[in-house]
């Protein structure tokens, strides 16, 4: 578990206070040097997030390439988010929770046949909310360009024998985790929908997505 | 669950009886090489490590539809691990087998570290140009894996998180990162078996984290052989209850 450390910031000087229920999209452009910050309302939800340079969405969150350069394969307090060029897109600068993945992935219709069998087919999956975000901010962003995303509050524990597992949660109700912009970005959030797995306790809740303007 | 490495005698087994008559292709990759090829449905490549410590970056992308791809989330929550080896399946983004490790003598291929970019070259070994070391020259897994992408018409929007056959990079219980540079002998081998048609990317380049102060680009061995279809018991299909499902959905498109 990385330290903890409270993000200390005035909630009267928000520049947005925005909820997002389970299985919505949310998607925005971050300028350098505002502050989002993720809050599991509830605790135990899942936040699939994806990152991309807001001047070339080609130039997306790598988790691969995030992953080796910190040596380590979760992400907490201290971890730059780079983005495939090598220089990071945000930074995590305050987290109450402890341990975020960006092993796991986002959930489909088609991976939840694989792991949980035909009767989950139709059932809503975060690739969905991912492409509806896409659709509805344009711009020409593409099923090309999502990739292995961020899970905030998400527990996936990594053994040394080369095992993984989706583990219950070590978020709770209230728990946030802030992220400094440190070059214009476009964030994609899907508020995961799961139901199948204890990513989200068996219940998905909502969020609350909180921005500080350039300080 | 079955660990990883207790699978490793049966799947030797494998190759025996399984090959048809017909080497489509079998040729060396050099160090430092890069490669592509659609190889067809029940066709195996596979690939031999000749002096050991390789690190082969690899891409798989559907043939008939390069925007279904390989998807390093979905193949490791799949199967409940975070590294490769013999019986686990390679998934595509939209739940199907790509293809199936049939047969490994390694133990342990990585797909959760990326592979060597210019910037990273640069600062570690320096770079040679061609006309300093003509075909010694040094170039970044990133800037092969693009060129041979761009032959068939993908960019960086298709890059994702690849494979890295015979890498190991060992995991503490904090979850910490670290090379292993004796988790591949002089030839060491991996068997993929193909479920669906299947234009697979490699490179040969050192990965970043290798210390050694040398430039450890390794040249393996790439034999692509007609093969028999997977069977009810095929060892890939049996492994977990997901990869029987997931191959079936494969097999719908045929």
């Amino acid at each position: 578990m990385s330290p903890l450390t409270d993000g200390g910031r005035d909630l009267s000087a928000a520049t947005l206070i925005e909820d997002v229920p389970p299985g919505e999209p949310w998607v925005r452009e971050l300028r350098r040097g505002e502050v989002l910050r993720i809050v599991d309302l509830d605790g135990n939800q899942a936040v699939d997030t994806l990152l991309f340079d807001a001047a070339d969405y080609s130039n997306r969150y790598s988790a691969v390439d995030t992953l080796r350069e910190q040596r380590s394969v979760y992400l907490g307090l201290g971890s730059r988010l780079l983005a495939l060029d090598g220089e990071p897109l945000v930074s995590i600068v305050a987290d109450t929770c402890g341990r975020h993945d960006t092993l796991g992935g986002a959930c489909s219709q088609e991976s939840n046949v694989v792991r949980y069998g035909e009767h989950t087919r139709h059932m809503h999956a975060c690739l969905n909310v991912f492409l509806a975000g896409a659709l509805k901010w344009g711009n020409g962003l593409s099923k090309r360009h999502l990739t292995a995303n961020i899970n905030f509050f998400m527990n996936v524990p990594v053994t040394s024998d080369g095992g993984l597992e989706f583990a219950d949660g070590i978020s709770a109700a209230g728990r946030y985790v802030d992220l400094l912009t440190e070059r214009d970005t476009l964030v994609l959030i899907s508020n995961c929908p799961q139901l199948n797995n204890p990513c989200n306790g068996y219940d998905p809740t909502p969020i609350r997505l909180i921005a500080w303007g350039v300080s | 669950m079955i660990g990883p490495l207790t699978l490793r005698s049966a799947a030797r087994k494998w190759n025996a009886n399984s090959t048809k008559e017909g080497v489509l292709f079998d040729q060396n990759l050099p160090a430092g090489g890069s490669w592509s090829r659609v190889c067809s449905r029940h066709t195996a490549l596979t690939v031999t490590d000749l002096e050991g410590g390789a690190s082969i970056p690899m891409l798989l992308y559907r043939a008939e539809q390069h925007g279904e791809r390989y998807c390093m989330p979905d193949t490791l929550k799949a199967q409940h691990v975070s590294c490769l080896t013999a019986g686990n399946a390679l998934y595509s983004d939209m739940g199907r087998v790509m293809a199936s490790i049939v047969s490994d003598t390694c133990g342990w291929h990585d797909t959760i570290s990326g592979h060597l970019t210019d910037p990273a070259l640069r600062e570690r070994w320096g770079a040679l140009s061609y006309q300093e070391a003509r075909n010694e020259w040094r170039r970044s897994a990133r800037d092969l894996l693009l060129l041979e992408l761009a032959k068939h018409g993908l960019d960086r929007r298709d890059l994702v998180a690849n494979i890295n056959l015979f890498t190991k990079l060992a995991i503490d219980d904090g979850g910490g990162l670290s090379f292993e540079a004796t988790n591949s002998i002089a030839g060491s081998q991996i068997t993929l078996r193909f479920e669906l048609d299947t234009l697979v990317i490699l490179a040969s380049a050192p990965h970043p984290l290798d210390p050694s102060p040398e430039f450890n680009a390794r040249p393996v061995r790439l034999s692509l052989n007609r093969v028999v279809p997977p069977a009810a018991d095929d060892l890939v299909r049996t492994w977990c209850t997901e990869n029987a499902r997931g191959m079936a959905e494969s097999e719908t498109l045929s």
